[in-house]
Parts: C-alpha cells; structure tokens; sequence
C-alpha cells in the first residue's frame, strides 16, 4: 500500500513541475495523456467495475462538448455554469439509455451495440442541428495567448494542463472512494454475477443505473473542457465511433477495473501513438499509414500477450498489489 | 412531399437491390457470429479490402467485378480461415472485450495497410456496359445495381444449400446449435470454426466485389460498413442467416426512403433508430433462430 501512495504521489509531483520544463508540443502530448486518464476513469467505473460495457461513451463526450460550447456561443455563459448543464445532460442521457437496457435486459453485446447506435444517432442529429452548427462545426472565439481568463476558460496551454490535472486527479479519488464502498462492492457483485447478487438481495437496477449516470456524467465534463481547449467542435469528430474506442482503449491496455489501468493505459497509448510518429519519421518511411499500421501491431501485441492489461503486470512484477 | 408513384417504386427497388447486396455482407457477419461466437468489429474493414482487390483486379489485369468475385471470394476464405485458427482461436475462451480489442487492432492494420498500399484517394469502378439503365415500363433500373443483386442472390442461395444440404454446411451447424454436442459425435470444432470464419470471410468479399460497382471506396470505408453490417445483423436477428437478409433488404429500403425523404446524409439515422427499437423490443432480432 505505501508503495503505491509513494508511486502516485512521485507522478503527481512529476505532473505538476512537468511546465516548467517542457516544451509546447511536450505539454500537448501530456494534456492529451490527462484527457484520457480521465475519460478511461470515468468509462472504467461503468465497464470495470459494474461490468457494463459500452462502445458509445463519444455520445457523453460530445453532448457535454456541445452543451456549455452552445450556451457560451449563443448567451456568453461561461464553462463554469456550462459545465452543469453539461453533468446533467450528461447523466439524464446515460440514464434514459440505462433504464431502457436494463428495463428490456438488454445485456452484453446488445447492451454494447446499443450504446454505439445511440452514439451514431447523435452524431447524424448533431450534423444536421444547425442551431450549433451542423457538420460545418461550431467555434468559439480564441483570445490572444498569454492572458489567463480562467472563469472563461481562455488562457495558454499551461493553464489546461492544471485544469486537465485536477480532473485526472479528482477522477481518480473519486474512483478510489467509490471502489471501496457499499457501491464498488455491490458493482463487483453484480459484475461478477448478477442473478446471484440479486438473490442476495442487492437492488441491481438502482446500482447499475448510478454507475451508468456517474460515468456518463463525468464523460459529459471531460467533452466540455475539450470543447473550450480545442475551440471547435464537429459532430464527425466528437461522437464519431473512434473517439468512443480512444476512450476505453486505455484502461483495456491498463487494466480493466483497477485504478492506475486508465493511468497506464492512457500514458502508453500516448507514447505508443508518438513513438510511431518519431520512429517513421526517424526511418524515413513518408507514407501515410506507416503510423497507424505500427500503432495497430503494438496494441495487436499488447492484447495477445498482455490479457489482463499492463497494470496488473506491472503491479506484480513491482509488488505494488496490496 | 408527395411524389408520384413510379419515383417510389423506383427508389423502393433501388433500395431493395442495395439491400440484396448489404444482406450478402451482414450474412458473414452473422455466420461467423452464430457458429464461432467471435463478434467480427474488422467485417467493415475486410469488406473495403475486398473493395480495393476489386479495383485492382480490373485496373491492372482488366478482370472486372463478376469475375474477380470468384478469385477474391477463394483468397478471402483462406485468409478467413487462417485468421480465425492462427490469431482468433486463442481468443475463443477470453472475455468479450478482449476479443473486441484484437479484431479492433486487425482492422487498423487492415485499414493502414490499405492506406499504404493505395494511398488516400477514392477509387471506383465504372463499367461501360453497365451504364445503360435496364426499362420495364415507367421503371428504370441501374443495371450495376440489377446485376450486383442478381450475384448477391445466387451467391446467398448457394450459401443457404451449402448449409442444408452438404455434409460439411451441416456440421458446421450442428457446432452452431451445440459446440459439447459437436465435439462428443467427434466433429473437429476448431476446423469448423475456421471454416465459418472463411465462410463467412468469402460473403464479404462477394459483397465488396458488387458493392465497388456501386459506391467508390476510401481507405477509411471500413468502420461505416461495420457499423451497417450491425445494424443489419441486429434489426434481422445475429446468428440467423435469413435474418440478416431480412435485415439488408429493410435497411437498404429504409436508406432510399430516408434518403428520398429526409436527406441522403440522414439517412442511415432511421437504421440506428430501427436497431434502437429492434435492441429494446426484440432484442434476439426479427428472425430469432439459429444458423
């Protein structure tokens, strides 16, 4: 146990000196990392711990993304207030999608291909939802760098850096708190087999529904501060079904329902996605797909030899598990 | 909107033409779903190979379409069959997500082979004879279309008697309805399985074949026909092999008359609200039965 407080405090303490040194590129790299450390926490409460697999998290992503873009756009409130609307919006979604499959116990492979067909329906509604843009996309006004107007959310890259960290950070303590109490327990009971929890009396319906609204919810909030780092917004790139795999493929490759996979798993896809860039780039091999076709063989590799994800491996060699 | 009645019986036919042809794709998402029980997220993926082997046939040894069918299909099988018993089998016992994410990385080295192999720009087929509208009366049907649902019909009816009626067909069935059972009478599973994924692999390739004389392919097609060959196999029934014909035929219709009556970006809206609908109400599917 105080191997791993050691080892989280050591990162955190690397992360938060990590601008001071790095360079523009180096901290894009890194907010990106923080992007998806969060995200892969928020998909791994509903997958990794209650066992709910859902393909279709770019549906969350791009509605929070949308909800406070739209209400900055449109009535010049900031993302502080947005960002409600977008938890809520974000909840009431994955709780309508939740009470629908688990009303008609649809489960498993359904249960997934319904979280993707809701994800697609959004992605062709929002492309032809002029209000917000359409697929011609929505853009919100960029100030000049430099200048922190951090209750707009306007600012230089740092500051998104700090605020991605404090997400990665309170995703992961919120995901410690709930691992550990009445709700991670009755999750696991319920992941490991449903019929047998509710014949223990456990209320599988209610369990399962806060986990689906808890995730969905804090998707919703990593879509609206992406909304206001990348300052545009298209339905083709925010509900689009690669965005949906990006988010759950790191805490597959972490490891699936433990807290430092999304960590991992985020960090490695990363590297993984720009150690491809630099060594085609590095070989001279200027064709397009060189990149991905290295980045397909890599995680190729890590699903056939590492089927528990990275973590748990690294977490035995090291003598991290508790 | 009102249009007149010929307008609709053209686009309904349309529709039902494509649909012969989207049928003939989902049926090997559906094979290799109702006997290996591996769920294919590569199907789209391998469905734009097809298309670009197609392309290639003709641009180089000017084979077109209708034949290169036959060589395609058979170097489809076998790639389907060693995909399943080198990399798949393996996968049989692990979880589902597992499985998801190794399909997932073959389909981006798929999609990044192709991109690389035949860079970025879109590529079709149009064939001079096929130019010429086929006229029964008010109606007038696209004869790439007509011809493409004529090969898609024959190469799923041969398909249905391979299962009915040869020995093989049937113990491949007899592993789809009960994998102890089939290993207890001494059938070799994991052949079978292969064989399904070849099967299964060799409708894709037919589907591509046909579908390049319709629509022109991109490196990135592939995910979008995944997606279709779901809708498809879910709305129709996954696992059942005229379900999934069921299925194409009401998805290609519905894409023409959302396309004729909404707009043809929207159109593949009404599918995901079909499968919607189908996932909640009847989620085994329309036709719930097995292979």
């Amino acid at each position: 146990m105080t191997r791993r407080v050691i080892l989280l405090l050591v990162l955190l303490g690397g992360l938060l000196l990590l601008p001071l040194w790095a360079s523009r590129y180096a901290l894009s790299l890194a907010t990106l990392f923080l992007f998806f450390a969060y995200v892969g926490q928020t998909w791994n409460i509903m997958m990794g711990f209650a066992g709910l697999l859902s393909l279709g998290h770019a549906l969350y992503l791009g509605v929070g993304a949308y909800a406070a873009a739209a209400l900055y756009y449109h009535f010049n409130i900031g993302p502080w207030l947005g960002l409600w609307l977008a938890l809520a919006l974000g909840g009431l979604l994955a709780a309508a999608i939740g009470a629908l499959a688990f009303r008609y116990k649809v489960s498993g492979v359904y249960f997934a291909l319904l979280t993707i067909a809701f994800a697609e329906f959004a992605r062709i509604g929002f492309d032809h939802f002029t209000w917000v843009g359409g697929s011609g996309g929505l853009f919100l006004k960029v100030v000049e760098h430099g200048r922190i107007d951090l209750l707009n959310l306007r600012g230089p890259p740092a500051m998104f850096y700090y605020v991605m960290l404090c997400l990665a950070a309170g995703a992961f303590l919120l995901s410690a708190a709930l691992v550990h109490s009445r709700a991670g327990y009755y999750w696991q009971a319920i992941r490991e087999n449903e019929d047998a929890a509710a014949a223990l009396g456990v209320n599988t319906l209610r369990w399962k529904m806060f986990g689906v609204i808890i995730s969905g919810s804090m998707t919703a909030l990593a879509g609206t501060f992406s909304a206001f780092y990348y300052n545009n917004l298209f339905p083709e790139q925010l509900f689009h079904i690669s965005r949906s795999i990006e988010i759950m493929l790191g805490p597959i490759i972490g490891g699936l329902g433990t807290l430092f996979g999304p960590i991992v798993g985020a960090a490695l896809l990363t590297v993984l996605a720009d150690g491809a860039t630099e060594l085609v780039a590095a070989a001279g091999w200027d064709v397009p797909g060189v990149k991905q076709l290295v980045y397909g063989i890599a995680l190729f590799a890590i699903v056939a030899f590492l089927p528990q994800g990275v973590w748990p491996a690294l977490a035995r060699r090291f003598k991290l598990t508790q | 909107m009102l249009f007149d009645f010929p307008t609709l019986l053209n686009v309904l036919i349309s529709g039902l033409m494509t649909g012969l042809v989207y049928g003939l794709m989902a049926l090997g998402l559906s094979v290799i779903f109702g006997v290996a029980r591996v769920v294919n997220f590569a199907h789209g993926e391998m469905m734009a190979v097809a298309m670009y082997a197609a392309t290639f046939l003709f641009s180089s040894f000017g084979i077109n379409p209708f034949l290169a069918v036959l060589p395609i299909g058979v170097a489809f099988f076998f790639f389907g069959y060693g995909l399943q018993s080198i990399v798949i089998r393996p996968f049989i016992v692990r979880p589902q997500h597992t499985q998801f994410l190794l399909l997932l990385a073959v389909a981006i080295i798929l999609t990044s082979t192709l991109l690389i192999v035949f860079g970025p720009d879109a590529r079709a087929i149009n064939l001079d004879t096929l130019l010429e509208p086929v006229a029964i009366g008010e109606l007038l049907l696209d004869r790439a279309k007509l011809y493409a649902a004529a090969v898609a019909c024959i190469a799923t009816a041969a398909l249905f008697a391979f299962f009915r009626f040869s020995r093989i067909g049937t113990a491949v069935r007899a592993c789809a309805d009960n994998w102890l059972g089939a290993r207890i009478v001494g059938l070799d599973v994991d052949q079978l399985y292969a064989i399904a994924f070849g099967i299964g692999a060799a409708c894709v390739a037919a589907a591509g074949c046909m579908m390049i004389l319709l629509v022109d392919v991109t490196p990135g097609s592939g995910p979008a026909y995944t997606l279709l060959a779901f809708v498809i196999v879910i709305v129709g029934g996954l696992g059942s092999m005229s379900g999934a014909l069921l299925g194409g035929v009401l998805i290609g219709i519905s894409e023409a008359l959302g396309g004729l009556f909404i707009a043809p970006s929207a159109k593949s809206m009404i599918s995901f609200a079909l499968m919607i609908i189908v996932l909640i109400f009847r989620p085994r599917g329309l036709i719930a039965e097995k292979l």
